[in-house]
């Protein structure tokens, strides 16, 4: 069903759909995984225990030790899925060990916000 | 992705530990861009170095995997968080100032170069045309590519520091096939380093991988920096070429309507409580520049420009340096505007600076308000 696993894993939970991409850099409470950035459309919400889908991730490189800290500090995503992937997302969620799948944009288009879900 | 024997080997941890991560990292990356097998690179840059971003999780994880592992080609590293010489004048506490240097220490056991700059190219020649690096810190790989003519993913800090570990990248993406799928014409008159600020934040909101410019006769090196460093804050993309005869499949307008829509969304002040210049750092040119603009003028508020330590010696000896302290200026080395601690909500409520890629991160990160203007608007107003 999914398009590519970039992190295995299964998972099953709840999503939190964004509509926007993410950058992890500066956008995102590393200790509570709060998305500060006011005029992101996730602003306020928490992607802990999350199945975090988004289109793909952008900007800083430093992302990627945000991915880390939120893992260690365990506020991190069940598992995120995207449309397309950076370097940024997968070699952060590849450390921290957060399955990450890279979803047809079919399936990404019918998963809405909120839905239970099952991935890997 | 297909590994030799001794790089699978590697991955299932019959080399260490360090070298098991780092080709985790890379199998995860190759993954990703559908990269069919490893291919050496000849520079590493990396990023992560700065505390305030990388936190105590990051600085926990340099302090373990420098144990055993050791960089196996050049590696230059990205800014830390503060000047040392000057790190006094600012509040930071002790445990900042503890956790910054063992991420410092943790780097030079590995064997890197102690640059703290965001901007290697200007600090280093570039290798021969087509070399593979692997970079890190956005504006640093877009500059390589697009302007050094290098070849280098838009690097992630743990991608570029596996690369720095095993010498080796995935050969995958911009270093395979970077052609342009967007042209994008710019149609703004007069353009000047914000202007192209502006432009490389349009385009990283997009454009993928690879950008074609029309429009654009010559770009000083002023521009090219502010443009690879908002081009890299704002999306993925990670090159740009000036091209009036692109023939890529997708065309966008840059005119003066999405000009001041990126404005809108950075520019939060009417004027800034002090000046920051360097996000990327300046290079010597910039400096000599500056000093020329100066020459007979002062700040009239608190003004810091931050620069690599190898450009401030090399200013401070042909006496620029001398002269921007005269004008008021605050010369900082080793760390840079980009999520600094030095500058807070403690002390300020906004500042000015003519960086895209600074407005964003002073804005989202530090929580301060953003005064956006050109170098040459900066000196006539703030200065007498």
């Amino acid at each position: 069903m999914t398009k590519k696993t970039i992190v295995k894993g299964s998972v099953t939970g709840k999503v939190l759909k964004s509509s926007q991409p993410i950058n992890f850099l500066g956008t995102i409470d590393k200790k509570t995984g709060s998305i500060t950035d006011q005029k992101h459309n996730l602003s306020g919400k928490s992607i802990k225990g999350s199945i975090l889908l988004f289109p793909h991730g952008i900007g800083s490189s430093v992302g990627a030790y945000t991915i880390y800290s939120l893992k260690s500090n365990n506020v991190a995503p069940l598992a995120m899925a995207c449309q397309k992937i950076d370097l940024t997302v997968a070699s952060g969620c590849a450390l921290a060990n957060i399955p990450l799948f890279v979803l047809s944009s079919n399936e990404y288009d019918s998963i809405k916000d909120g839905d239970e879900i099952s991935l890997g | 992705m297909e590994l030799t024997k001794d790089e699978e080997k590697s991955l299932n941890g019959e080399h260490g530990e360090a070298l098991q991560i780092a080709y985790r990292i890379l199998s995860a990356t190759g993954e990703a861009t559908d990269a069919e097998k490893l291919v050496p690179i000849h520079w590493a840059h990396v990023s992560g170095v700065n505390y305030n971003t990388i936190g105590d999780a990051g600085e926990e994880f340099l302090a373990t995997i420098s144990k055993d592992a050791r960089f196996r080609v050049r590696t230059t590293v990205n800014p830390m968080g503060y000047d040392k010489d000057s790190v006094e004048k600012f509040d930071l506490d002790e445990n900042f100032i503890q956790k910054q240097e063992s991420i410092r220490e943790s780097y030079k056991k590995m064997g890197a170069i102690p640059s703290f700059s965001c901007i290697p190219y200007e600090i280093y020649d570039m290798p021969r045309e087509g070399t593979q690096v692997s970079f890190a810190e956005s504006n640093a790989a877009i500059y390589a590519n697009s302007i050094g003519k290098l070849k280098t993913n838009k690097e992630s800090a743990f991608s570029a520091l596996a690369s720095a570990i095993t010498g080796k990248s995935p050969y995958s993406d911009l270093r395979k096939d970077d052609s342009p799928t967007m042209s994008i014409a710019m149609k703004v008159s007069e353009p000047n380093e914000l202007t192209f600020g502006l432009l490389g934040y349009f385009a990283g909101k997009v454009a993928d991988k690879s950008v074609a410019i029309s429009g654009v006769k010559n770009m000083d090196k002023r521009c090219n920096k502010s443009m690879c460093a908002s081009m890299g804050t704002s999306g993925s993309c990670g090159k740009f070429v000036l091209d009036d005869n692109s023939n890529a499949s997708e065309k966008v307008d840059f005119d003066e309507k999405e000009l001041q829509k990126v404005y809108d969304e950075l520019n939060t002040a009417e004027s800034g409580d002090m000046i920051t210049l360097g996000s990327p750092q300046l290079g010597l040119e910039e400096m000599t520049d500056l000093a020329t603009m100066l020459k007979g003028r002062a700040f009239k508020k608190r003004c810091l420009i931050f620069c690599p330590r190898a450009i401030q010696e090399q200013a401070r000896s042909l006496g620029y340096a001398g002269q921007l302290e005269s004008a008021g200026c605050e010369l900082m080395s080793d760390c840079c505007t980009c999520l600094t601690p030095l500058v807070t909500k403690k002390d300020v409520d906004s500042v000015t600076t003519n960086s895209i890629k600074g407005a964003y991160y002073l804005k989202n990160s530090n929580g301060l308000d953003v005064n956006l203007k050109s170098l040459s608007d900066i000196v006539r107003d703030e200065t007498s």
